[in-house]
């Protein structure tokens, strides 16, 4: 058998000009597919944007444990929601109590992914073979429509949190340029996170053509570790020393903490974040190429 | 210059071997039985750049896996292949954007946006500037008779329409290599007659090769001077329709129409009697036998018309299939 080989030819050297010219040749290349694919799915999301803005409201599960939490949280007698008082000894007043909550709504509007659901079904419907043919990693798609997703949600999200003050008047706060600016970062890394783990289930699909029902395997520790249904605060210190050996604090708590003012380690935090970034992204990477290698294009 | 060259390619895909019946699926849900189905058995063929080639077979024959395989998105079990200079496979940049893979009922146009959103992507992604993309899109969309149907939402545009979008979105990137999986799959005479002129009017003007696959043998022997016949996995004919047709039929169809009408048996003597009704009557004659046959006919009977012409190409593959009398 004749073996073939590419790329045998020896490189030539490249002055650093050359490098640099090749460098922003990339960087335009790259910042023209990321404008196009971006324009391209914002207009795709914002042709449902009736269904984005049903998604956004059904991800009022912090409210609803908000209303759990308050009536947990009695306060002693003769004092009222946002008076200050300790909810039922977690550390947290009413108004904080809020305000997280809030927050972590917020944090989980702008972090969550769907990338399994969308690439499976691709995938399956045979939609992902024109991707592979092209010369762009297929992942960048799925980022791009999450990130247009995101934008169209804004407004909606804008909308239950001016409701929520207009109802809890007492929760309303302006948090710090800096803290904001560091919030978004958060939700960004958080979302990161999000993706990276998504993906890796999404891949999956190479080998099973249901990779989602893996991801519900995820979304039980996902739901409680995260801090979505009660600040870390509420757990047993060791489950909660154990959650921050998972991503799953970092997702919603960490950002939802920060941007409502509470006392967190920024720096170690950050810090796991991009720790968990460094780890997902090359175990990605990897099962991305070991999986289309076995792709048999199905439904293609 | 060979630009796509195959040798002993073949493809072998494990599939999951399941009974029908409540038995055969909680037998199937302990311990899962699988088999090795051989979809690509060997293939070696080549094709110069610039031709235009029909892939022919029947259903499950391996066209379909033979074209994913070359053009890398399936990976071989056996063999090599090689397109453009490079290992398919290996999907590097550089060969993606010598190479389009069209399925027709498959596609890559964003289905709610109109085609217009999907070849901005596309300009973008193949790294096209504006200029270039906006002369090229202009060019196709004028070759393939596209309008105001670039601004409409895909799913509002007809099947032929929505085609020749795709075909539009499939070539922005002037690729050298196309591979075609029935283009023209459920369209109108009209809409495929359209493409086909398309298809040849871009091989003209761009110089690219041409591996199609179609059902419809109207597109090959209108396109392709060269055919590739795949059955049960192997190559069974490589060469023009003509050659295809003496091979499978060393026969000539003989059609008469005579004064009287005359019955089956009366023919038996000149040839394979195909149709006998009435005056009307079809025969398979020996090529070799053809003068021969035809000068005794004109003898023996008062014959009205007599034509004489290969047999359908379609009748002669079907019947190949069917028998599944390779040879």
């Amino acid at each position: 058998m004749r073996v073939w080989r590419q790329g045998d030819a020896p490189r030539r050297k490249r002055s650093l000009g050359q490098l640099v010219w090749g460098l922003g040749r990339r960087l335009h290349h790259g910042w023209r597919v990321a404008r196009a694919l971006f324009s391209s799915q914002y207009a795709l999301m914002l042709e449902y944007r009736a269904e984005t803005a049903l998604w956004a409201l059904s991800g009022i599960l912090p409210f609803i444990m908000l209303g759990i939490w308050s009536q947990l949280a009695v306060p002693p007698a003769g004092l009222g929601p946002g008076s200050g008082a300790d909810a039922g000894g977690i550390g947290l007043d009413q108004v904080q109590l809020s305000r997280y909550f809030l927050c972590a709504f917020v944090a989980r509007q702008f972090s969550v992914a769907w990338v399994v659901y969308a690439f499976e079904e691709d995938a399956l419907q045979g939609r992902l073979s024109p991707y592979l043919l092209q010369p762009l990693q297929p992942l960048w798609r799925y980022v791009a429509a999450h990130l247009a997703e995101q934008l169209t949600r804004l407004p909606f999200v804008v909308l239950i949190a001016a409701v929520f003050f207009l109802l809890q008047p007492a929760a309303l706060w302006i948090p710090s340029p800096a803290r904001i600016v560091a919030t978004v970062l958060a939700i960004w890394l958080a979302f990161s996170i999000n993706f990276l783990m998504q993906s890796c289930i999404a891949i999956l699909c190479f080998w099973s053509e249901r990779a989602s029902a893996l991801e519900r395997l995820l979304f039980i520790p996902y739901l409680f570790l995260s801090g979505l249904v009660a600040p870390l605060q509420v757990f047993p210190p060791a489950l909660r020393a154990a959650a921050h050996w998972t991503p799953f604090p970092y997702m919603v708590a960490f950002p939802a903490q920060l941007l409502a003012g509470g006392a967190v380690p920024i720096a170690a935090s950050f810090a796991a974040m991009v720790g968990w970034i460094s780890l997902l992204l090359p175990i990605t990477l990897l099962l991305w190429r070991a999986g289309v290698r076995r792709y048999s294009a199905m439904g293609a | 210059m060979a630009i796509i060259r195959a040798e002993t390619l073949s493809k072998t895909y494990r599939v999951a071997d399941k009974q029908p019946g409540l038995a055969g699926t909680l037998r199937h849900f302990v311990q899962r039985r699988h088999r090795d189905v051989a979809a690509v058995k060997g293939v070696s063929f080549t094709i110069e750049a610039g031709e235009m080639v029909g892939f022919l077979g029947p259903n499950g024959a391996g066209k379909t896996t033979t074209l994913k395989m070359l053009s890398g998105l399936i990976h071989p079990s056996g063999g090599m292949a090689e397109v453009a200079g490079h290992l398919p496979q290996r999907r590097q940049a550089d060969f993606l954007r010598q190479i389009t893979l069209v399925m027709g009922q498959k596609q890559q146009l964003i289905w709610d946006l109109p085609p217009l959103d999907s070849l901005r992507v596309n300009a973008a992604v193949y790294g096209l500037d504006d200029a270039t993309a906006r002369r090229r899109i202009a060019e196709l969309a004028d070759m393939l008779e596209l309008g105001e149907e670039l601004t409409r939402p895909v799913r509002k545009l007809s099947l032929g329409q929505r085609m020749k979008a795709e075909l539009l979105a499939a070539l922005l990137h002037q690729p050298a290599v196309l591979f075609l999986d029935e283009p023209t799959l459920g369209l109108d005479i009209n809409a495929q007659a359209r493409v086909r002129a398309f298809l040849a009017d871009y091989n003209r003007r761009h110089g690219a090769t041409v591996l199609l696959t179609s059902h419809y043998l109207a597109d090959i022997t209108a396109l392709c001077p060269r055919v590739l016949l795949i059955h049960e996995g192997g190559l069974f004919h490589d060469g023009s329709l003509r050659e295809l047709s003496s091979r499978l039929a060393p026969c000539r169809l003989v059609r008469l129409e005579l004064e009287e009408p005359r019955p089956a048996a009366a023919f038996v003597s000149y040839g394979e009697v195909e149709a006998c009704d009435g005056r009307d009557v079809r025969l398979l004659v020996e090529r070799e036998r053809l003068t021969e046959v035809v000068a005794r006919l004109l003898a023996d009977l008062e014959v009205r018309d007599l034509e004489v012409s290969d047999p359908p190409i379609e009748e002669l593959i079907g019947r190949l299939f069917r028998q599944g009398a390779v040879t």
